[in-house]
């Protein structure tokens, strides 16, 4: 067996080494706090192995330059918090219908506009889901644990790669500046996943060929011409006014992730199989779900977690199977009140649905949320 | 919560309080054989305002990464001390840095006092490593972490040229803590 090392790393300092395990050789962004460790350990790690590090003039810039990067074949992120996520938001739509596939990291912080810097938040959920206009696929994943965040990065980069879309890693400024140690992974421990190529004659090349549900990606400068636009485009890329290729490719960018939820979906449960109120949440907030829910059963109530991954595509089937077994499930996050609202949509009226919000900057205790759970013994 | 061991080291930003705390999160988990997690919190400036890092260390995986009833803590200025001591446990350890914190506060916990600032200005020169000093003393005071781990996490995280100078300023930390005791 490989030896693995372990490290006592912050999450920020996690996420480079996913990025990096995952093959990414290429970063454009904006410190931000508190992402900015992202961009300074990859500013620090890329050169030294041939990758690209660039500090762009602001957060637009920043996505752009890594869209520009992707498109000429690197696997490619950018890292911001609540600001320049806003900023960003333009481009992140591009890439959806582009069909780009790129990583962003949101480490959330207070907001709204500047808000709290330093302060932990998760109140960029529905940000990530529709922060740009029109109908778009949204793919986010949400880690709890530094561990996780490394794991996390890496499936992200999967995800995008595969589904040629942008994906977005969310966690709060907690797990980006806290640290824990993890055991690093050697090659072949997680699975990489690289973009399909096309096999086919340059001249053959169409960029949105619709005999594939996600068309190869051609690198930009490996003699494949081709046009990429922020228009609806016809399969060789250029715009075009036909309302059938239109709805088509509208339709065929949100399919694409419809119909392979079950592979985007990762769920982590902890004693629902006889519960009788479940917690639902995702991030730090998870963790003091964990240790509420583990005091819950010690005092006898019958009380387990789920805890998405994925937050996006939102896990609708797991919520409706346990919103028809469960009495409740209570929604813990540093908002007032997101992703209760997708909790309410799928369990309908199966179960009671109830929230816990903070937004002081502070964390929800394992004790807010055992109080809560208290309730329903 | 009775297999968690909570650590508050808190002054003012730039006094090494976060390092404080990764050094002995360190010892715990990379040196040691515990579980640990390290976390803080500070305000928008570099230099200045209240700072805080917190450990808690566990044989278990460790959820909630916040202190919630403080074994230890370390009070390094007057402004840290009366915003960050209402946490300390009944029976827990507050040890202050008595050249800075004047007014000290009241509650069921060891109150413990050290010039930690002027034993690191008077006999290594350098106030600046009164967070090792002190690292020292809780090792010593709390026996969490063991004199070995706390030694080789403080030194590898320090530039090679300081090795002697925090290996002194820790075997101050340990020497002082004892007459405390």
């Amino acid at each position: 067996m490989a030896d693995r090392k372990k490290k006592f790393l912050q999450g920020n300092e996690a996420c480079v080494e996913g990025a990096l395990y995952a093959g990414c050789m290429f970063f454009a962004g904006y410190p931000i706090t508190p992402s900015t460790e992202v961009a300074e350990g990859l500013s620090v790690r890329l050169p030294k192995i041939g990758g690209k590090f660039i500090q762009m003039e602001d957060e637009i810039g920043g996505i752009a330059a890594a869209i520009g990067g992707s498109l000429a074949g690197l696997k490619s992120m950018t890292a911001t918090s609540g600001p320049g996520f806003s900023l960003k938001q333009e481009c992140l739509g591009y890439a959806c219908l582009a069909e780009i596939p790129l990583v962003i990291v949101n480490v959330m912080r207070g907001g709204p506009s500047t808000g709290y810097p330093t302060g932990p938040s998760q109140s960029d959920i529905m940000q990530a889901k529709w922060g740009t206009h029109g109908d778009h696929p949204a793919i986010s994943v949400t880690p709890s644990y530094v561990q996780e965040i490394l794991s996390e990065t890496v499936r992200a980069f999967n995800l995008a790669e595969r589904f040629r879309t942008p994906v977005v890693v969310l966690y709060d400024e907690i797990l980006g500046h806290m640290r824990e140690p993890i055991t690093m992974p050697v090659p072949g421990d997680l699975e990489i996943i690289d973009r399909m190529r096309p096999d086919c004659k340059p001249e053959d090349y169409l960029p949105y060929d619709d005999k594939y549900e996600i068309a190869p990606l051609a690198p930009f400068g490996a003699g494949y011409r081709f046009h990429v636009t922020g228009l609806n485009h016809k399969q060789d890329g250029f715009p075009t006014n036909d309302s059938k290729q239109i709805g088509a490719n509208n339709e065929r960018i949100m399919s694409k992730i419809e119909n392979h939820k079950e592979e985007i979906w990762k769920n982590d449960e902890l004693m629902l199989d006889d519960a009788e109120v479940a917690v639902f949440t995702i991030g730090s907030t998870a963790r003091s779900a964990r240790f509420a829910v583990l005091e819950a059963r010690k005092a006898g109530i019958k009380a387990g977690l789920i805890r998405p991954l994925t937050i996006w595509p939102f896990p609708d089937k797991a919520v409706r199977e346990l919103a028809k077994r469960v009495k409740a499930i209570i929604v813990p996050e540093l908002n007032l009140g997101q992703m209760i609202l997708e909790v309410e949509r799928v369990s309908g009226a199966a179960c009671e649905v109830v929230g816990i919000n903070r937004v002081d900057g502070e964390p929800i205790t394992p004790m807010q949320i055992l109080d809560v759970i208290k309730k329903y013994k | 919560m009775s297999d968690r061991y909570e650590l508050r080291f808190s002054g003012s930003g730039g006094q090494g309080m976060i390092l404080a705390g990764i050094i002995m999160a360190e010892a715990a988990s990379i040196y040691g054989t515990k579980n640990a997690a390290q976390s803080q919190s500070y305000g928008p400036e570099s230099r200045g305002g209240a700072s805080k890092a917190e450990v808690i260390i566990s044989d278990d995986l460790i959820d909630y990464p916040k202190a919630t009833a403080i074994d230890c803590m370390l009070a390094m200025t007057q402004e840290a001390c009366t915003k960050y001591h209402g946490d300390v446990k009944e029976g827990g350890i507050l040890l202050v840095d008595s050249d800075e914190v004047k007014v000290l506060p009241t509650g069921k916990f060891r109150l413990l006092k050290y010039g930690i600032t002027s034993a690191a200005r008077d006999e290594l020169g350098k106030t600046i490593v009164a967070n090792i000093i002190s690292l020292g003393m809780i090792t010593e005071l709390t026996g969490v972490v063991t004199h070995e781990a706390i030694e080789k996490a403080v030194l590898s995280r320090v530039p090679a040229a300081f090795l002697e100078l925090n290996k002194k300023a820790l075997q101050i930390g340990f020497e002082r803590a004892k007459t405390l005791k």
